[in-house]
């Protein structure tokens, strides 16, 4: 029993040293740091060169058909207007048979993490359910919630947190 | 149960530590702060240099100093205003000489070093009474000089105030950088204080609201890792990182039973949030709600029997208790606005929560059936208050409003119980999701 107690107690002491380790253990991950193949890291840039893009690309989504829809404060249903870009998702996606799609829900700043987290799954499945109903097959469909973590834009406005209260569709 | 882990946790500290160099408790107690008025006048100590050879005696003594001052309890004495110097752990006060300086209590100690090892002793002086009221020695490994400064800061802190303390203790939190639309979070630990401060992941994958188990071992948080957010299970010791249950859809919002044995979580079931509790050594789940709203952030009574929740289930996002079992269900939040993030106090009489009205954020509590709120804290974005171990302090995370020139800035606060004494915690980045260690052991 002391003996243990003294074990403990030296693995506590020296727990500093050996609690330097990287998250290497867990690699593989793309989200989140600005590295290649984030799914984040065009939504922003597409669509400078409508009309020269190239068809059923992320590009022509965003140029040609609207890559997101918006929602009311504390909200995940659909407006008329975000059906009206659901539909024309639909009929892309009808025309791109090959292509899969992650459906990414977000939230505005203006509420506590762990409810946005859930909030933007809401949405994100709100827009999934919208499209199979409007025939895309669910398979192709991946939902992803990042809550408030990858807000739009930065701007602390009621214009702003609209632009944040989003699902976005992303080519995979 | 709390009884004898105390006890478990005295013994241990006094197995290993302690030679208790003399008590002698005085029968009027006038070395007293009553930390349950709120606005109290901090008491003036005096807390000496420990007599050293080397310069760790003053690091020891800098560091009790700045946890007494910083828990806005005492008003340490600026040591150049002595009118006693050197002295060490035997010495005998010149009262006279501390009264004029207005300290009511000192403290002196003396620091050994041998092979490694260190040994500081300690006396708590009644500069009123003339009597010693505490005298300790602790011996550990020298690196470790600041847990010995922090458990002696501790033991103070007790003996004054009659409430266990919280300084030998350490934070787990995010910590952010970058750009406000796409930032890098981080896993990092630090001490209580600020110090030691340390990255625990790369930040390649987001990492979000990290908690403690109770032996402060482990750490269970959510991380973008794979394509489905999920928790995992990161082990202080051995630097290993574990996924934590095996849902198809997103996990999150996890937090330890007092026991360790449990974890609880929400779980996305076709995109709405259940709360789920699984048993760590198992891995075996079980689903504690059923209802197509969001039902998330739960956490445990300190006796494990009941959970406080969060959900939108009565139309908008408010704080409900259950049994553990998932039965019993109860809304506890009434007042005005919306309500998250509620923590239960390791009392276990008091549920601290974030509160969302009139374009505001506050850190709040109430009681376990939702009487007695009270606001503590107010601005543009203050969220997730996570309990120091003796429960009279809260800490958390506020964004402050970008704006005339400056950006958004993410930081980490603390406060009284009482809604006094708001300090900022330093960090060397930005910094959210604070979780408080219980006690080391």
């Amino acid at each position: 029993m002391i003996l243990r107690s003294l074990l403990v107690l030296m693995m506590l002491f020296t727990f500093t040293a050996c609690s330097s380790t990287d998250d290497e253990v867990v690699d593989g991950m793309t989200y989140g740091a600005g590295q290649s193949g984030d799914p984040l890291a065009g939504t922003e840039t597409y669509g400078q060169g409508a009309g020269m893009v190239a068809p059923g690309t992320q590009e022509d989504l965003v140029a040609n058909i609207g890559d997101r829809v918006f929602f009311g404060y504390d909200r995940y249903d659909l407006t008329a207007e975000a059906r009206a870009t659901l539909d024309r998702q639909a009929q892309w996606l009808g025309q791109y048979q090959n292509l899969s799609i992650t459906i990414e829900g977000h939230a505005d700043e203006r509420g506590t993490r762990e409810y946005n987290l859930a909030l933007g799954e809401k949405r994100a499945n709100a827009v999934r359910s919208y499209l199979v109903g409007a025939g895309v097959d669910g398979s192709r469909l991946n939902v992803i919630s990042y809550g408030k973590e990858r807000p739009a834009v930065a701007d602390p406005s009621p214009e702003g947190w609209a632009q944040n209260r989003r699902s976005v569709t992303v080519v995979n | 149960m709390r009884k004898e882990k105390k006890v478990a946790f005295r013994f241990f500290k006094g197995l290993l530590f302690g030679l208790i160099l003399s008590v002698s408790l005085p029968a009027q107690a006038a070395l007293q702060v009553d930390i349950t008025r709120g606005n109290v006048d901090p008491m003036p100590i005096a807390v000496v240099d420990f007599a050293d050879s080397r310069s760790m005696g003053a690091n020891i003594g800098r560091v009790i100093r700045d946890n007494l001052e910083r828990s806005g309890l005492f008003e340490p004495v600026e040591p150049r205003a002595f009118l006693q110097q050197a002295m060490n752990v035997t010495s005998v006060p010149e009262f006279p000489n501390w009264r004029k300086i207005s300290a009511q209590a000192l403290v002196v100690g003396s620091v050994d070093a041998v092979d490694g090892k260190l040994t500081a002793s300690f006396r708590l002086w009644d500069v009123l009474t003339e009597k010693q009221t505490l005298g300790k020695s602790y011996t550990v490994s020298e690196k470790n000089w600041r847990r010995v400064a922090h458990m002696i800061s501790d033991d103070i802190y007790e003996r004054i105030t009659g409430e266990e303390g919280y300084f030998d203790t350490r934070i787990v939190y995010i910590a952010e950088s970058g750009d406000r639309k796409r930032k890098t979070k981080k896993l990092a630990i630090m001490d209580q204080d600020g110090a030691n401060q340390q990255f625990l992941t790369s930040g390649k994958s987001l990492a979000l609201t990290p908690r403690f188990s109770p032996s402060s071992q482990k750490i269970i948080y959510l991380s973008y890792h794979k394509k489905v957010p999920s928790v995992y299970l990161y082990d202080l010791e051995t630097g290993s990182v574990e996924t934590l249950g095996n849902f198809p859809g997103m996990s999150f919002a996890p937090r330890f039973s007092h026991d360790g044995r449990k974890a609880i979580m929400s779980v996305s079931l076709n995109g709405n949030s259940e709360i789920f509790e699984l048993d760590i050594n198992t891995r075996s789940s079980k689903r504690l709600t059923n209802d197509p709203s969001i039902d998330t952030s739960p956490s445990y009574s300190p006796d494990g029997k009941q959970i406080v929740f969060n959900s939108d289930r009565g139309g908008s996002q408010q704080l409900y208790v259950m049994s553990a079992d998932g039965g019993n269900v109860r809304r506890i939040s009434f007042g005005d606005g919306k309500y998250g993030t509620p923590v239960w106090s390791p009392r276990g009489d008091l549920i601290a929560f974030t509160k969302m009205k009139g374009g505001m954020f506050h850190i709040g509590v109430m009681r376990i059936d939702g009487s007695g709120e009270r606001l503590l804290t107010q601005s543009y974005l203050d969220e997730g208050p996570t309990w120091s171990p003796n429960g009279r302090v809260l800490m958390f995370m506020r964004q402050s409003r970008p704006g005339g020139g400056s950006p958004s800035r993410t930081m980490l606060y603390s406060i009284d119980l009482t809604g006094y004494n708001e300090r900022l915690i330093k960090t060397t980045t930005e910094a959210s999701d604070p979780a408080w260690s219980p006690l080391l052991q």
